[in-house]
Order: structure tokens, then C-alpha cells, then sequence
């Protein structure tokens, strides 16, 4: 079993590195939307033994929320906005990769020092979450439109997601669900402002987002 | 009486709102329920309910020291945005209404919250239920300062569910069986993982520290306040900061009990006094009177972060001081934003003379700076004395003076900027725009009615209201 979830998360892994050496808005939007969808495959895989209606309602609500909905939403933006599909990068490709690949590699490492329960001591689970989490970081700093940066958000999000996986027997899924169904809400209500800013700015290009200072 | 309907009264009446088909008759909603939780509350406050210490939400002593606070500054606000939703009546304002509401319904959730998971859950909510109260004015800042809101905001929540996960696999580790209410972890003690325990804080801490703005995760919150209609930049300075605050209490509570209260006290200090210092440097700088108000509630948090690292009697003192911060605040917003209305600018360049043309709104911004700068007998005055007396009584020299030259030089930011506005004569194009401007007694009375409050409060604190302080200083900090 275990052996299946690390093949998961590292597929989400590799994810990430695509998403940070992508130049082209759709690629990274796909590469995200894909992620969303492992993620969703995860409980199902990780309660395999236990599985009721409430982990599969889990399961479907991630994979339609963060596969579909906010991808489609996404594209939709991108289109409206009808913006060049190349991205600007703050931090360029090769150097986002580099540290994307770092950061991976340092996320192994380090999660072999943590102190972790022996159930999870052989699991990808943490490393996977904290090289997203980087990713997620890289994506917000280093990417001018303002779509790039909500994907990197929703990035950072599945990578502490991974994370939140680690307590899956222990919380109750009233709260999970809670969790899930603010985080949707969240990104919907980002969709709806990226939406605003294109038609006051008619542009989705953060670097115009200047006038307030001291 | 259930403390659940404090939630459950505003969201049903946010419902209303969201139905209510007349736009001018709408925003009389807002009074109408926030008195009702103001005597929901007022009731609860003085009759305060039984509750099981695994609830989730609960009535609890904390709940009852700051709550009553939140709920008076809302039903003030509500008063006061009748007027101005009057003045605004060209924009439709059922969405506004509507959240505003449900803001309170949240706030009241947050604040009652016992289980860590519904404390992440309901601060998030509240994030996006303000969302489209700050871009209300609908103009390109407005949804600047908006992105920012939410890029900023949304990274430190999310950085806060991390923490919260941390929490939990902490208790997981030290053979916890998932009962994640603050309670129950901290029955757990020292058997709390200590590696994910200190994770665990520094990430609630940069979380909840963003939600509340301290620095340097204040970033967004001069934007915000700039751009949001006055209301709701008293609100958010006074109600929603509040949820952060109680937040960082209560995982503070949880990590003391495992042992490392010594280094959440030092790093709360730090963080306290840094927020202090930075808006103190800005406030000798901006030129803008609304973000001069951000600048001042950073400090405000600062000093709350301060208050809250010295113990049993620093809290107490905190604890006041929301009170203090709330009231006092809210009068400045409400009357800054009247000054904004008729000058139509929020900058000192554009903007003085105000003394002449809007002089009732001028008399309570300059009586709101000195009530905020701790001037006596206004409440700041003695609960950051109060704050002092348990810096002082821990030995903390260094911390006092630092804490000292800050109050000094906030003093001098923000009298510069506000006698800069009040002060000479007013420029022509300012004359024109004032004269569409009334001040009507509905958008003088709220803020003078909150003044009038922090004065009292001040002067003669109510027995029954330090017993509640003391009552929640005694649940957060239990004797060894």
C-alpha cells in the first residue's frame, strides 16, 4: 500500500517541477489542475481498509474542485483576459527549477531528521508536502500574472493538503470538510477578484498593481 | 440561553438581508440585529452559561472577556453605516449588507471556537467573507488593496493551517487520539511532540500573525484599511484583529502546557515590539490619513503581542487593551472616513482646513488621536499602563524603554499628519467637494458614542468587566 501512495506523491512531485520549468500559462494551469486530481486519489488510497461515504464525498469534492472547477475557472479568466500564454517570470525557468529540484531533494533529506510516527517514517507524505509548499512559494514570488500566482497558491495549498493527510484517522471529517469547502470558496472568491482587476486594469499583470504606497 | 444563537441570529439575519428586496430600507437590518446580539450578549455576559470542556464552541471565559467588545463596536458601526449607506445609495448594497452580517455571525464563531480545526475554519471564513466589503467603492485601488488583502491574507491562513496540522501531529505523536479541542491538548502537556510543537507555534504565529498584522506580515494592511469604506476598517482593526489575538491566546495556552511557554513569551515579545517599532518609523513618514489608522493599529497589535508575553498580569492587561483598541479605533475610522467623504482625498497634500469645514468630524479625529496616543483619562491611557506595570514587574527594562520611545514617537507620527489635515486653510477644490457633505447627527453620534464609551470604560472600568479579564486570564494561564 505504502508503495502505491509514495508513486502518487511522487508523481505530485514531479508535478511541481513541471509546473515551476513551464513557460506557458495552460501548461501550468494543466500541471496544477493534474496534481489536484492525485491529490484527490490519495485518501482513497491511504484509507483503502476503512473506506466509508464520508472519505469518498472527501475524495470526489477534492478531485472535482481542485481538478475541474478552479482550473476551468483558471482558463476561463486566461481567455476573457485574452493574454499573451507566455509567463513573465520574476525568477527565471532554469533557476526556479534548480531550486525547485534542490528544494525536492533537501525535502527528502530533511524529512529523514524529522520526528516521525514509524507508520509514516518511510512515507513520501512530508517530503511531498514541503516540496510543494517551496513550489507553491516559488510560483506566488517569482511569476508577474496575477493567474501564475493563484496557481502557485493552490500549489502551496496541496502541498500543506499532503501534509493534513498525516492526521487523516485522527480528525473528525466535519472538520476536514470544513477545511476543504474554505479553501474551495477561497480560490473561487480569487477567480471572481482576478476577474475584477482585468476589467479595471485590462490587464492580469500584478506588476500594474503599484498605485498604493507610501 | 444557547450561545450558539449569537452565531446563528446574525447569519439567519444575513439571509434576511440577502432576500430583502428594497435597497433603502435594507441597511436597517444591521442596527436591528446587532442590537439583538448586543443583548444576546449583554445577557450571556452577565449570566454566563455552563459549558462542557469538550465543546467546540463554547461561551467560555475568554469568549466572555472580549466578545461583549466586538459586539458593542459592531452594533455602533451598524448605526453609523445606516447614514452612510444612505449617502451611498446610488450603489446596491445587498451584498455589503449582507456580509456584513455574516462577519458578525463568523466573528462570534471565532471567538467562541474551543477546537482547533473550527478556529482555522472560521478565521478563513471571515478573511473571505470581508473580501468584497473592501472592494465596496469599486474603484482600481480598491481591488488592488483587495489582491493584496487576499494574497497576503491567504498565504499567513494558509500558513496557519500548517501550524494547526503541526499541532495535531504533535498530540498525534505523544499518543493523542485526535480530540484536537485546546482543552484536550493541553490535558496532554508535556507529552506534546517538542519539535512539532515549536513548528507549530512559529507557523500559528506568522499565521494569526498575519490575520491580526503584525510586522512584518502587516504588509497588507495599509492598503486595505486606505481603500476600505471607514466602517469597515473599524471592523476589521477592532473585530477581526480581535479573532487572530484570541487565536494566538489559546495556542499559546496548548504550547505553555507542554512545557515552552518560556520561548512562545520571548517570541511574542520580539514580534510585539518589533510591530511597534516599524509602525512607529512608518507613522513619521505616511502621508495619508487613512493609512496612518493601519500604521496605528499595527502598533496597536504590537502592543497586544507585548501584553500578551507577560504572564497572567500582562494578559489582563491585554485584554483591556482590546477593549481600549476597539472603541477608540472605531471613533478614528468613523470620523477619518467622514473627513475622506467631504475632503475626497485621503492624502495630506490634497487635504487641510478640515477644522473649518467638517468641524464636528474634525473635533472627534483630533479627540480620537489623543484617546489613541494614550492620552489620559481615555482607556488606552490605562491599559497600556497597566501593560507597563507587568513590563516593569518581569524585569523587562530594555523591552519598556523600547516600548516607551515607540509610544513617543507614534505620538509625534500621528499628530503630524492629523493636525496637518485640521489645521490651516482649506484648499478651493476641497470647499466644493465638502458641500455635498452633511454631517448629519448619524454619522457624529456613533463615533462620539464610541469615545464616550473608551472614556468611561477608562475612568471607572466596571467590577463585573475586570472580573471577566480576570476569569479569562485565570482559564489561560492555570497555576502550576
Amino acid at each position: 500500500m505504502n508503495g502505491t501512495v509514495n508513486l502518487v506523491i511522487g508523481l505530485a512531485m514531479g508535478l511541481n517541477l513541471l509546473a515551476l520549468g513551464s513557460s506557458r500559462l495552460p501548461t501550468l494551469i494543466r500541471a496544477m489542475s493534474l496534481q489536484g486530481v492525485v491529490l484527490g486519489v490519495m485518501p482513497l488510497l491511504i484509507e483503502h481498509e476503512r473506506l466509508n461515504w464520508q472519505i469518498l464525498a472527501v475524495a470526489v469534492a477534492t478531485m472535482a474542485g481542485k481538478g475541474v472547477l478552479i482550473p476551468s475557472l483558471l482558463q476561463r479568466a486566461m481567455r476573457a483576459a485574452n493574454i499573451d500564454r507566455e509567463m513573465e517570470p520574476f525568477i527565471g525557468f532554469v533557476p526556479s527549477l534548480l531550486l525547485g529540484a534542490g528544494g525536492t531533494i533537501g525535502a527528502v533529506a530533511l524529512a529523514q531528521e524529522l520526528p516521525l510516527l514509524p507508520e509514516h517514517a518511510g512515507s513520501l507524505l512530508v517530503p511531498g508536502a514541503m516540496a510543494s509548499m517551496l513550489t507553491g512559494f516559488i510560483l506566488l514570488i517569482g511569476r508577474a500574472k496575477a493567474i501564475s500566482q493563484v496557481c502557485g497558491y493552490l500549489i502551496l495549498e496541496n502541498g500543506i493538503y499532503l501534509f493534513g493527510l498525516l492526521l487523516i484517522h485522527s480528525t473528525p471529517l466535519l472538520v476536514e470538510s470544513g477545511i476543504l469547502l474554505d479553501l474551495t470558496v477561497g480560490v473561487f472568491v480569487i477567480g471572481i477578484i482576478v476577474d475584477r482587476i482585468q476589467r479595471a486594469f485590462d490587464s492580469l499583470d500584478t506588476r500594474k498593481l503599484t498605485t498604493l504606497h507610501e | 440561553m444557547n450561545p450558539l444563537l449569537l452565531i446563528l441570529v446574525p447569519l439567519a439575519g444575513a439571509l434576511w438581508a440577502a432576500l430583502w428586496p428594497d435597497n433603502r430600507t435594507r441597511p436597517w437590518l444591521l442596527p436591528v440585529v446587532g442590537l439583538a446580539h448586543v443583548t444576546l450578549c449583554g445577557w450571556l455576559f452577565i449570566r454566563p452559561p455552563e459549558f462542557s470542556p469538550d465543546a467546540w464552541f463554547a461561551f467560555d471565559p475568554l469568549a466572555r472577556a472580549v466578545l461583549p467588545a466586538v459586539s458593542l463596536l459592531f452594533f455602533v458601526c451598524a448605526i453609523y453605516s445606516v447614514f452612510y449607506l444612505h449617502i451611498r445609495a446610488e450603489r446596491n448594497n445587498r451584498v455589503f449588507v449582507a456580509l456584513l452580517l455574516a462577519v458578525l455571525g463568523l466573528l462570534s464563531a471565532g471567538h467562541q471556537s474551543r477546537h482547533l480545526g473550527m478556529l482555522w475554519i472560521t478565521t478563513e471564513a471571515i478573511t473571505l467573507a470581508t473580501v468584497p466589503l473592501l472592494h465596496f467603492n469599486a474603484t482600481p485601488r480598491a481591488f488592488e488593496a483587495t489582491w493584496k488583502y487576499l494574497l497576503v491574507g491567504g498565504t499567513g491562513i494558509a500558513l496557519s493551517l500548517l501550524g494547526s496540522f503541526c499541532l495535531g501531529y504533535a498530540s498525534l505523536h505523544g499518543g493523542g487520539v485526535g480530540n484536537l479541542t485546546f482543552t484536550a491538548l493541553a490535558a496532554q502537556g508535556v507529552e506534546l511532540s517538542r519539535p512539532w510543537v515549536l513548528t507549530a507555534w512559529v507557523l500559528v504565529l506568522v499565521g494569526y500573525g498575519t490575520k491580526m498584522g503584525l510586522a512584518p506580515m502587516h504588509t497588507w494592511k495599509p492598503d486595505t484599511y486606505g481603500e476600505a469604506p471607514g466602517l469597515v476598517g473599524a471592523l476589521l482593526a477592532g473585530a477581526v484583529t480581535t479573532v487572530a489575538f484570541t487565536a494566538i491566546l489559546r495556542v499559546r495556552f496548548v504550547v505553555a502546557a507542554a512545557g515552552q511557554g518560556r520561548i512562545a513569551d520571548l517570541t511574542l515579545l520580539a514580534v510585539g515590539l518589533f510591530s511597534m517599532l516599524v509602525a512607529a518609523l512608518f507613522l513619521l513618514g505616511t502621508r495619508n490619513y487613512k493609512r496612518m489608522l493601519a500604521y496605528s493599529s499595527v502598533e496597536h497589535m504590537g502592543i497586544l503581542a507585548v501584553a500578551a508575553s507577560l504572564g497572567g498580569a500582562g494578559a489582563a492587561a491585554g485584554l483591556f487593551h482590546v477593549w481600549s483598541n476597539a472603541l477608540t479605533k472605531g471613533a478614528l475610522f468613523m470620523s477619518a472616513g467622514n473627513i475622506r467623504r467631504a475632503a475626497g482625498s485621503a492624502s495630506m497634500d490634497d487635504v487641510r482646513g478640515m477644522m473649518k469645514l467638517t468641524p464636528r468630524s474634525a473635533a472627534l479625529f483630533v479627540t480620537g488621536l489623543f484617546a489613541i496616543t494614550a492620552c489620559p483619562p481615555f482607556s488606552p491611557f490605562f491599559s497600556e499602563l497597566l501593560v507597563l506595570r507587568a513590563a516593569l514587574a518581569a524585569h523587562h527594562w530594555a523591552a519598556t524603554a523600547i516600548f516607551l520611545i515607540c509610544l513617543l514617537l507614534v505620538f509625534f507620527g500621528m499628530t503630524r499628519v492629523v493636525f496637518g489635515v485640521v489645521d490651516g486653510r482649506p484648499r478651493p477644490g476641497t470647499v466644493a467637494n465638502s458641500r455635498r457633505f452633511v454631517e448629519t447627527a448619524g454619522v457624529i453620534a456613533p463615533p462620539l458614542l464610541l469615545l464616550g464609551l473608551s472614556l468611561w470604560i477608562g475612568l471607572f472600568t466596571p467590577p463585573l468587566l475586570r472580573d471577566a479579564w480576570s476569569a479569562a486570564v485565570a482559564q489561560l494561564f492555570p497555576a502550576p
